[in-house]
């Protein structure tokens, strides 16, 4: 359960000294609750005091950081169980495993091409985060060459062997870059556990299908002072898939509502698993893995590893991601008004969309990517997209109506005609009876927007 | 300073230990403490001595009550073959497996529809001239366990067809399949109340789902329809909770039950707010479980809304061929939401149905009763 502000505060010293810069110790408990502030700020803590208020503050899901300087990525982080009632934090780094059997030319060009690939979305950049390199090959000598070459890329390293003595070499070449240990297993835990100590390194626990297992690994590696561990309950593509989304559910059921220290780490799916003895052909396979990570992403991963590299499979998962960690607290809508686009002038023609932040960043990339020059006129639909509004009731002629007066566009430009998007189509005639502006229905999407003003308007 | 006292430092400053099932105090913990602390050497291993006596926990699914159950609701009933939706005891399997799988009903229009992308197109081209031949392809060639037909065709800017025509077309489909029928109207708040009167009457006891009721027509006359010719009725509102929560109080009050309703909360597609959709159907089935009558009744989503998403359709080089990001773009978006306790998907492409109900099929499983893979070497054997 998340704690209250009151919780934090009966912590605190109580002395309203105001020396954190808030006003009361009240003030600076929400802060530290809503994770605003940082606790250090109260120079008048004893260390005790320090460390349980530290504890309470602890994320439900331990946050852990893998990769080090500019290639750092964060797993977990997460405090609920369902994004309305907070946000979630740290998108799931997606992580794309190369295998140390490769010959040197196809190596380098995947490595190239898993640094390269990137998506952009609704003005923000949406790229991988990190190479799962697999130890393929059996041998500890190549595991430790290519983990070597991998010091030059410019991405987070997951070092993925079951077997000690190839750990162990990789480590020697990359360990003070903090990779994630892949992985500690029951067989392996002890020797897994001492290269993690020595090296500082997080490590992940693969038990496939089995809790009772894992909780018992988990606590094992605990005792031993290990706190940065990650969790693989095991991924299974098929039918299994319903037996994977219970462990996956379960254990953040544990860590979030009860508080189960064995199970308050991120948890990690694997897609990748889909190509394992696959029949079917490659293009199904990918749609296959990212139906996984679909699953998965959206049922508690924290962070995934994915074989297939095409940009058709990873956009979608991207975009998933993108969508489920933005924060519900914040609002999803830009100001109502005009918006001037490239060049105005008085001639200058009219477009019409609503106010959802998607809606709106969409339009304008497209009107600046086809280069047009005009207004684009926001109405205010609460902050929804245009079917929705139009549906709602929020996109209607009245609201037009106010808009044109409130946004003083009658005295910018000479024209009385507006482009409306066309899925607003519906609402076109009573826009013309409220406004007296003559009113274009424009493309269904606005990708067609720009072609559209300089051609028909 | 030697070990034992940095132990007994560390230790200082907290007064009690939390173990499992009981708590010691300091005092007691030092003495337990001290034989074994002089063997230690390194300061992480003298944290491995404090872990070390605690005892190991027993693992316990978390497995919750719940008050409320969603309601079950049959479609299909006469000549139709009869589907179920909802019944769900609990949020998740490992609780209490779901007693009906999602279902996927596919999409069918009374006209050709041009319109549609190609990935699709090229499934239904050939049938697209009649309704039923369109139904009937969607159920011998891919299986589908139910077809919404929508009377696009009665939209009085599309082709004004009237009432009556409608019927002829629901009685063309009814004749060529025999699975249960979603019924579509045109999105016309004036006329789709008739359309769907006229449809309904066509298919008099044959239980299909009447798309759709919603605060902005008369929803009082779909109601009645559904009453008087034994149907259910979708119940539409657009993201928001509370409006739904009305609009099935209203539904209920002119005669339909739990039983008769299935709610359309709005799918906003992936990339398209998605997020809402998760948020609104995610807290819909939590207060169903919870025990509010209101929201008991299982949902719906308008998955082929996906379609919409540019990166679905738009032709575009660097994002690679559309006949994929088509069916994948509808599947993400279907799948997430079945993630959030959708019962019936409204779908277009064959593969996005497939994938869908692969994994809808689990949900009706046991925990840990379907044979796994051995997938313990995957770092070696993955080629
Ligand atoms: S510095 Fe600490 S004690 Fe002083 S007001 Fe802030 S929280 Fe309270």
């Amino acid at each position: 359960m998340a704690v209250t502000a009151m919780d934090v505060y009966k912590l605190l010293p109580k002395t309203n000294c105001a020396k954190c810069g808030e006003a009361s110790c009240m003030a600076f408990a929400t802060k530290l609750k809503d994770k605003e502030i940082g606790l250090e700020i109260c120079t008048q803590l004893a260390a005790n005091e320090f460390d349980k208020l530290a504890d309470i503050l602890a994320p439900a899901v331990r946050e852990i950081s893998i990769g080090k300087g500019a290639k750092a990525m964060i797993a977990g982080g997460d405090e609920v169980l369902y994004r309305y009632e907070l946000t979630y934090y740290n998108q799931t780094p997606l992580v794309i495993d190369i295998s140390d059997d490769m010959d040197e030319a196809a190596f380098d060009e995947r490595v190239k091409k898993i640094e390269e690939i990137q998506f952009e979305r609704t003005g923000e950049l949406l790229t991988l985060d990190a190479i799962a390199l697999r130890n393929k090959s059996g041998d500890a000598s190549r595991f430790k060459e290519a983990a070597e070459k991998l010091k030059n890329a410019n991405l987070a390293l997951v070092l993925c062997s079951f077997d000690a003595d190839a750990m162990k070499a990789a480590l020697e070449a990359v360990g003070d870059e903090r990779p994630l240990i892949y992985g500690a297993t029951e067989n392996n835990i002890e020797e897994m556990a001492t290269l993690a100590l020595e090296y500082d390194c997080p490590v992940a626990l693969f038990v496939p299908n089995d809790l009772e297992k894992m909780k018992e690994l988990s606590r094992t590696l605990r005792a031993k002072g290990i706190t940065d561990i990650v969790l693989d309950p095991g991924t299974y593509v098929n039918a299994g898939i319903g037996d994977t989304l219970d462990d996956f559910i379960m254990i953040r059921r544990l860590a979030v509502e009860e508080r189960d220290e064995d199970f308050r780490f991120p948890i990690m799916g694997v897609p990748a698993l889909t190509w394992l003895n696959t029949e079917e052909d490659e293009v199904n396979t990918a749609i296959k893995e990212a139906t996984i990570a679909t699953t998965l992403i959206n049922k508690y991963a924290d962070i995934m590893i994915i074989h297939g590299t095409e940009i058709w499979e990873l956009i979608p998962v991207l975009t998933l991601r993108q969508s489920i960690f933005t924060d519900p607290r914040k609002p999803q809508a830009v100001d109502a008004g005009v918006y001037e686009i490239g060049e105005v002038n008085e001639d200058s023609p009219v477009a019409l969309t609503t106010n959802f932040a998607l809606t709106y960043y969409t339009v304008e990339g497209d009107l600046k990517s086809g280069n047009a020059n005009g207004y684009l006129l926001v109405l205010d639909t609460e902050g929804r997209a245009v079917d929705v509004a139009v549906a709602g009731g929020q996109f209607n002629g009245k609201a037009v109506a106010d808009l044109i007066k409130e946004s003083g566009i009658e005295d910018d430009v000479k024209t009385r005609k507006m482009v409306i998007p066309g899925l607003a189509a519906p609402t076109s005639g009573e826009i013309e009876d409220d406004t007296g502006w003559e009113v274009v229905v424009g493309p269904r999407d606005s990708s067609a927007l720009a072609d559209f003003l300089k051609e028909k308007v | 300073m030697d070990k034992i006292a940095q132990l007994l430092k560390l230790l200082e400053n907290t007064d009690t230990i939390e173990l499992n099932e009981f708590r010691m105090d300091f005092e007691e913990l030092e003495l337990h403490l001290m034989p074994a602390v002089q063997q230690v050497v390194g300061q992480a291993q003298q944290a491995a001595i404090v872990k070390e006596i605690m005892p190991a926990e027993e693992f316990k699914p978390p497995i919750h009550d719940y008050p409320g159950e969603v309601a079950e609701v049959q479609l299909g009933a006469g000549s139709r073959k009869q589907v179920f939706l909802g019944g769900q005891k609990a949020l998740y399997r490992f609780e209490e497996p779901q007693p009906n799988p999602p279902v996927v009903t596919f999409d069918v229009f009374d006209i050709p529809m041009p319109g549609l992308p190609r990935p699709i197109r090229e499934h239904f081209e050939d049938v697209m001239e009649h309704p039923g031949d369109w139904a009937k392809k969607a159920v011998k060639d891919f299986g589908a366990n139910m077809v919404t037909i929508h009377l696009i065709g009665t939209g009085p800017k599309v082709m004004d067809k009237t009432p009556k025509e409608a019927a002829a077309d629901i009685e063309e489909v009814l004749q060529a399949v025999d699975v249960p029928l979603v019924i579509g109207a045109s999105g016309d708040p004036q006329k789709d109340p008739v359309v769907l009167e006229a449809a309904a009457a066509a298919a008099e006891d044959e239980r299909c789902l009447l798309a759709s009721a919603n605060l902005d027509l008369d929803y009082r006359k779909v109601a009645k329809a559904a009453v008087d010719y034994n149907h259910a009725v979708l119940s539409w509102a657009i993201t928001d909770i509370n409006m739904q929560k009305t609009l099935n109080k209203y539904l209920m009050k002119e005669g339909l039950t739990q039983n008769d309703i299935v709610m359309d909360p709005t799918t906003c597609a992936l990339g398209y707010g998605i997020e809402f959709s998760i948020d609104v159907m995610t807290r819909t089935r939590l207060a169903a479980l919870k025990g509010d009558t209101d929201l008991q009744m299982p949902m719906s989503s308008g998955t082929t809304n996906a379609w919409g998403s540019r990166e679905a359709w738009m032709k575009k080089e660097e994002w690679g061929p559309t006949d994929y990001r088509g069916p994948i773009w509808e599947i993400v978006t279907g799948l997430t939401l079945m993630l959030c306790g959708v019962d019936i998907f409204m779908m277009l492409h064959p593969q996005s149905v497939k994938m869908l109900r692969e994994i809808g099929e689990t949900f009706t499983k046991e925990y840990m009763t379907t044979e796994v893979p051995d997938i313990s070497n995957w770092v070696s054997q993955l080629e």
